[in-house]
């Protein structure tokens, strides 16, 4: 982004209809196997959910997209947030930040990642560098 | 806690997880990729252990008896922070330590209170540097008697 300015606002679809086997690859990658994700048996047998649902780290992991993309890969000091809502196999996600200020060559921003139905998932803040 | 290597192989795989198809991260790790350092962690409770009981699923919905406890019961993942020093990169040779982090308690919306914790893991370079602190926020949450859920 060349010139951040407070207020400039960024959206981005971090994924369109989630799939169970991307819930599997986050497992498998960052190592966490909590069947409440990878196992529809106890997911709903004994944790009684509907099914399977995305780990929280997975939504937050796919919104720290919006800052990589827009402020580049080596430019995020701080990230970080609350999970909010379960996300679930066949939600569409969508990340919004919003500058809120910069100051000597960092900004801050309010992120939030929202579902198909508005509800928002994960509410956190980045603060980048910028130029 | 041993060392955990940041990998290529292992930070594409997580970037794939993640839908993130950026080149960069030939170089650098994304930045909630110390999630994974799990992986290097010989004790880690959300994975299965060779030989030992499982309490997901298998002939039965869960492995586990009425006398053993699931390992994340009665707490909910509520924040995670990361704090960067410098951005991760492929070849970085990281080692963790864990220390407990602030405590603090609100009431629930449903009666009862909620109990959060932190848990702050601080990753050192191989020259001894902090290059990124991650802080983990549970909650353990204890109804009162009488309330319904």
């Amino acid at each position: 982004m060349r010139f951040p300015e407070v207020g400039t606002v960024l959206e981005q679809v971090l994924i369109e209809d989630l799939t169970r086997t991307q819930i599997v690859q986050y497992a498998g990658a960052s190592g966490d196997f909590n069947p409440l994700h990878t196992d529809a048996t106890y997911a709903t047998q004994v944790a009684g959910f509907p099914g399977v649902f995305a780990h929280g780290m997975l939504t937050m992991g796919m919104t720290g997209r919006l800052l990589t993309d827009a402020f580049g890969a080596e430019a995020v000091h701080h990230f970080g947030g609350r999970f909010l809502a379960q996300v679930w196999p066949g939600d569409t996600l969508t990340a919004r930040a919003e500058i809120v200020s910069v100051a000597d060559a960092v900004a801050t921003l309010d992120v939030t990642t929202t579902n198909q139905d508005g509800v928002e998932v994960f509410r956190g803040r980045g603060v980048v560098a910028v130029s | 806690m041993p060392s955990f290597p940041v990998e290529a192989l292992h930070v594409r795989t997580f970037a794939r997880a993640l839908g993130d198809a950026n080149p960069a991260f030939d170089h650098v790790a994304p930045p909630t990729f110390t999630m994974a350092a799990a992986q290097a962690d010989p004790d880690f409770p959300l994975r299965p252990a060779i030989g030992e009981k499982w309490y997901g699923s298998g002939r039965t919905a869960t492995g586990y008896g009425p006398e053993d406890v699931d390992p994340a019961a009665g707490v909910l993942y509520a924040e995670q922070h990361f704090d960067f020093a410098r951005p991760v990169r492929i070849g970085d040779e990281l080692t963790p330590t864990q220390r407990p982090g602030r405590t603090w308690e609100k009431d629930g919306r449903r009666g009862g209170r909620l109990a959060f914790f932190e848990l702050v893991t601080e990753f050192r370079d191989a020259a001894g540097h902090l290059v990124v602190t991650g802080t983990l926020v549970g909650v353990r949450t204890s109804k009162q008697p009488g309330v319904q859920e």
